[in-house]
């Protein structure tokens, strides 16, 4: 579904993708980890065009996406994005954030529109805030009504670039619960997360990233098991007890 | 023989408002205060559009465009509303061809040459207003409408304008309040408007006080009630945070 061959990006000097190549198959779940400014958030939005790249293709369902003149906002429409910072439009309520897009893209009557967001809605456990604004909601409420979002446009791919990281700790077992539901419905997910736990669980494959470069590539339990690549050890440790390495 | 102010105040009567509620100057009166409405409605209609696609220019990502807008204002906003004024009806019908110049002077010159100063006046101001509005709105609200397939127009039509509209209102009202002065300046171009036909009653009548008294107090309501309108539609549409 996915095929990343040999692609480079430079922010400035700076080398932020090293020669990435990756395949993503359809209904595979696969987690990009990695430190701080490894690389693993520009990778992904290299993969919806929200980031140019140097040299290298991305293919989606064989279609170079960084193609100049390809349609690139059909391209988008069909790929499903959820951010760290959940972005939902504070100006619409819940249910206005769910059928904007439909309505507009796909054309589909704002009935029809409210009756596939109220299911998935139902699906996210938030058909009771379809009218709350997102001001008025939890971050965990947030993000799963941007999932919700994204779902609506019934994309064959999500991406997710650490959805969890900008929530209270309480609130991150909610958004898992719905991503590992979708996972198990099949849809293909590429998901930059330091969730180990849902790694574990849920992904059929785990890429560790360091300094722009894939330096290791295995099944969740190859990995969290037995981590091969010495920056891939050290990370796991770190995420392990954090405070071990901490001076004082 | 005109008679000294001191002369004329002295053989004066007291002040009498039934002069202005009824009758010939109160008709002369309410039909100027009728175009300045008119001027302010059609300025502003006309505006606004204007300084959003000002606004835009000034923010796209090709470089010519930004230039434009950011000469358009430039040139616009650093030169008093009186000289546009002037030059809109004495200067630039100079240059119109033949056929647009006579069109033009069968219609009201006076009125549309106003028209044409106080839109580009007021949309060169406007159009700072919002894109300062526009550049309120966090990027990534820009990014999230992109990533869903939105273009750059339609992002900015059905995320970034509905946000950034709910923090330009206040500075737009002043912006409005200020056209709604601004139409009087047209009195200099010989428009009919409010401000013209108080000075026309006053030297018909004398009744210096009587007529600007009702101008003053017409531009003041006028005022009030955009000032109204504007808390009106700030508390419909409020500022929703993030």
């Amino acid at each position: 579904m996915i095929e990343i061959e040999k692609v480079n990006k430079w922010f400035g000097s700076y080398h932020a993708l090293v020669d990435i190549s990756e395949s993503v198959g359809k209904g595979e779940v696969v987690v990009v980890c990695g430190p701080s400014g490894s690389g693993k958030s520009t990778l992904i939005r290299t993969l919806n065009r929200l980031e140019p790249i140097r040299s290298g293709r991305i293919l989606i369902d064989c279609h170079d996406i960084h193609r100049p003149g390809l349609d690139i906002n059909a391209f988008r429409s069909r790929i499903g994005f959820v951010f760290q910072q959940f972005n939902l439009f504070p100006h619409l309520d819940v249910l206005g954030n769910c059928t904007l897009a439909p309505i507009r893209l796909r054309g589909l009557k704002p009935a029809e529109a409210r009756e596939r967001a109220l299911a998935l809605l139902d699906r996210v456990g938030l058909v009771h805030k379809a009218h709350a604004y997102p001001a008025e909601l939890s971050g965990g409420q947030q993000q799963r009504v941007a999932i919700a979002r994204a779902l609506a446009m019934q994309p064959p791919l999500m991406l997710f670039d650490e959805p969890t990281s900008a929530l209270d700790p309480e609130m991150v077992g909610e958004v898992l619960a719905v991503m590992r539901d979708l996972a198990r419905d099949g849809m293909t997910m590429v998901c930059v997360t330091h969730e180990m736990g849902f790694a574990r669980e849920v992904a059929d494959r785990v890429i560790f990233m360091d300094e722009g470069r894939v330096l290791e590539r295995a099944t969740p339990d190859a990995f969290f098991n037995s981590p091969q690549h010495p920056r891939a050890q050290q990370f796991l440790s770190d995420i392990r007890s954090p405070f071990a390495g901490a001076p004082g | 023989m005109l008679p000294n102010r001191a002369a004329r105040q002295s053989c004066m009567p007291d002040f009498d408002p039934a002069l202005v509620l009824a009758g010939p100057y109160h008709d002369l009166l309410v039909s100027g205060l009728k175009l300045s409405l008119q001027l302010l409605a059609i300025t502003f209609v006309l505006s606004l559009p204007l300084a959003t696609i000002v606004a835009l220019l000034r923010l796209s990502p090709l470089r010519a465009l930004r230039w434009f807008g950011c000469a358009y204002v430039e040139s616009i906003r650093n030169v008093p509303l009186l000289a546009h004024m002037l030059f809109w009806y004495f200067g630039a019908p100079e240059l119109y061809p033949e056929s647009v110049k006579h069109w033009l002077y069968a219609m009201n010159i006076e009125a549309i040459s106003a028209v044409i100063a106080l839109t580009l006046y007021t949309s060169a101001f406007m159009s700072e207003d919002i894109r300062s509005g526009i550049r309120a709105v966090p990027a990534v609200q820009f990014e999230a409408g992109r990533a869903m397939g939105f273009g750059f127009l339609a992002t900015m039509r059905l995320v970034i304008l509905p946000q950034a509209t709910r923090v330009t209102v206040p500075p737009l009202i002043s912006q409005t309040l200020n056209l709604w002065k601004g139409t009087s300046i047209a009195t200099v171009i010989g428009v009919s408007e409010l401000m013209y036909q108080a000075a026309q009653v006053e030297s018909a009548s004398f009744r210096s006080f009587e007529a600007f008294v009702f101008a003053t107090l017409a531009y003041l309501s006028v005022s009030l009630l955009i000032t109204g309108a504007a808390s009106w539609y700030q508390h419909r549409y409020p500022v929703r945070p993030t």
